[in-house]
């Protein structure tokens, strides 16, 4: 079967894109499968400056999933452009930059960095990150904050599709949605890590140095899930989904709430070829559950 | 289609060694051998994650490669927790799935002094190192443990190059340890030994302050909390001579003692 699709004008061989902090900066997984099988990559976030991120422990395995308090830590764009960037096939694998940055401003100037960058794809705009104290998930809890630095980056994007990426800690998810629509954002992710904390009884201390960290991995599929099937319906945008994802049949319930495509992050440290062996699932398991074509199936769920 | 250098494979064994006790498994695994081309040297580790294992449990564990031939890979592992609690029921037939060789190596000069020190755990890459090296002669392993010696694959080390042990069995033994890990750093340093060394942080740091204050060439192997093995997460950073994070996974897991700050 065809599972091709479009997103937001970006024309995908398949609907299975890597999550930004889970596949580094695509190279790293070279020696586990064709890169170019999957339908793109989303690079770790990536801020104007380096960042050395925050200190350890930064990571700690829970039921089902785990916390990171990385810190956004990132070599800053310019080395991605110089280095990273050229290694990777972008003529036929689309990269997507993911975007980290503490005021509208700076995601403006971030984003007119990227601009002009023809291994670029899109720009995904992390206005939700748990992990750092300066802007972070403040941002992403506030509409109007949301509004704002989608048009700041869209007003410096030229032609690349903006994709905004929401946070799950909210009350009503369908307002930020509104908001990235409402600032022109030509897409939306969702969703990034929820809050989330771990405490060693034996030492009576945080699991992780930062205390709170971003709980991710199947443990918080259900979460995603509900938050893509409210998004979907409450905006004309389209919406790319994940949380949790390990298997195809995962991403199969994404796409029928209506994600027209998907991320899988935590599922790559399951074992680094998961991201391949999914991509190349999904056209059996779509076949096995009659789906007559992938645009029929997205978001063909009976409510 | 690229190399996939993550496959399951089957076990061949998994026994703990010696008189260890339940709850403090010193335990040998052997794996058929991946196929590795170009092959493995010894300092790099595994990723392993039991077909099994339900996805309660997410990450791979990283292990040192202790030896492989063609007749399989050995690792060495000590019950510790959830993770590997659950890697000593693994019976012979049952699939794992690993991926490696991971990150970098081990010296191995020609014409110079060696210096393995182990502590604990620490003992699993040097099986490899010995084995592999053109010049046993040139070895001299220092092992400082807690269970008993046969707990370990030791005897074998012990036919092959110089060793010497010491059991820590009561807080009041650490300060000897220190005492003669410091030494011998000095005494390997004045040579112009090569000094290589694997265990516990506590045990790191000894040798790593010892190791600057002497001047000697020290390659320390580090241990940090993993989640992809692959440099990808960055959960398994460390900070190097500049004071900057870098992955323990794929920049080392072996650094130069003075390309390394191991200050909290
Ligand atoms: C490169 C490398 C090589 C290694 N080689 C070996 C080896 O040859 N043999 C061996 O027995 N172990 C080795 N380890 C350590 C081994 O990976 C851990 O013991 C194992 O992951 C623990 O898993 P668990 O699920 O049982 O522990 P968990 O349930 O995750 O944790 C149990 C306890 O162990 C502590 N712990 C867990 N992982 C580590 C770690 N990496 N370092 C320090 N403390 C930890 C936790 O803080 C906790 O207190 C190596 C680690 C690395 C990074
Ligand atoms: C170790 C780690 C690092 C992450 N770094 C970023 C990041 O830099 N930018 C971002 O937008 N999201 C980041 N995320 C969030 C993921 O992209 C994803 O939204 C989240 O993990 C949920 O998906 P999953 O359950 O499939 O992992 C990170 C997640 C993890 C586990
Ligand atoms: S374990 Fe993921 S970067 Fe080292």
């Amino acid at each position: 079967m065809d599972v091709s699709v479009d997103f937001a004008g970006l024309k995908l061989k398949n609907p299975i894109l890597t999550a930004s902090g889970t596949f580094g900066f695509g190279l790293e997984f070279k020696r586990y499968g064709d890169l170019e099988s999957l339908g793109g990559i989303v690079v770790k976030g990536l801020s104007l400056k380096p960042r050395e991120g925050n200190p350890m422990p930064r990571i700690a395995e829970t039921p089902c999933g785990m916390l990171n308090a990385i810190g956004i830590q990132n070599p800053g764009v310019e080395e991605f452009i110089n280095k990273k960037l050229p290694k990777l096939p972008w003529k036929t694998l689309p990269v997507l930059a993911n975007l980290y940055a503490t005021d509208a401003e700076e995601f403006g100037e971030l984003a007119g960095v990227l601009a002009g960058e023809e291994g670029v794809a899109a720009l995904e705009v992390n206005v939700s990150c748990p992990n750092v104290k300066e802007g972070g998930i403040a941002f992403g809890q506030d509409p109007k904050q949301i509004t704002k630095v989608a048009e700041a980056v869209k007003k410096n994007a030229g032609n690349k599709p903006v994709i905004i990426k929401l946070s799950p800690n909210v009350t009503d998810i369908t307002v930020c949605a509104k908001a990235a629509e409402d600032g022109g954002a030509d897409a939306l992710s969702l969703i990034n890590t929820l809050s989330g904390m771990a405490v060693d009884i034996e030492r009576r201390t945080p699991r992780l140095a930062n205390v709170i960290g971003g709980l991710s991995g199947p443990a918080v599929k259900p979460v995603a899930l509900r938050c893509v099937y409210q998004a979907v319906n409450a905006v004309k945008i389209p919406v790319m989904g994940l949380g949790g994802i390990s298997s195809a049949e995962d991403v199969a319930e994404f796409l029928l709430v209506g994600a027209t495509a998907v991320q899988i992050g935590t599922a790559n440290f399951i074992s680094p070829d998961t991201a391949f062996k999914i991509a190349e699932e999904l056209p059996k398991v779509l076949e096995r559950v009659k789906a007559e074509s992938i645009d029929e199936f997205i978001g063909s769920l009976k409510v | 289609m690229s190399a996939n250098n993550c496959r399951a494979v089957k076990v061949i064994s998994n026994k703990p060694l010696g008189l260890s006790s339940p709850g403090e498994e010193i335990v040998e695994l052997k794996l058929e051998y991946p196929d590795w081309k170009p092959g493995w040297r010894a300092g790099q580790f595994v990723m392993i994650r039991p077909v099994s294992w339900p996805l309660d449990l997410i990450w791979g564990r990283p292990f040192s490669i202790c030896n492989a031939d063609e007749t399989g890979l050995t690792i060495l592992f000590q019950v510790v927790g959830r993770g590997t609690a659950r890697l000593l029921e693994l019976k012979e037939g049952d699939e794992v799935n690993i991926w490696g060789p991971l990150g970098n190596f081990f010296s191995k000069p020609q014409n110079r002094p060696v210096l393995m020190l182990a502590g604990g755990m620490g003992l699993a890459p040097f099986c490899g190192y010995v084995d592999t090296h053109p010049q046993p002669e040139n070895l001299k392993l220092f092992f400082a443990h807690r269970p008993p010696l046969e707990n370990y694959p030791y005897k074998g080390l012990a036919g092959k190059v110089d060793v010497e042990d010491i059991r820590e069995t009561k807080p009041e033994d650490i300060p000897a340890i220190i005492a003669r890990v410091e030494e011998l750093v000095k005494e390997y340093a004045d040579n112009d030994g090569l000094i290589v060394a694997c265990g516990p942080h506590p045990f790191l740091k000894t040798i790593w302050n010892a190791a600057n204050k002497y001047g000697a060439d020290a390659e320390l192997s580090l241990e940090n909390r993993m989640a992809c093995g692959v440099g990808a997460c960055l959960g398994c950073v460390c900070k190097d001579g500049d004071d900057h994070h870098t992955q323990v996974c794929t920049t080392g897991p072996i650094f130069k003692a003075n390309n390394l700050s191991l200050e909290d």
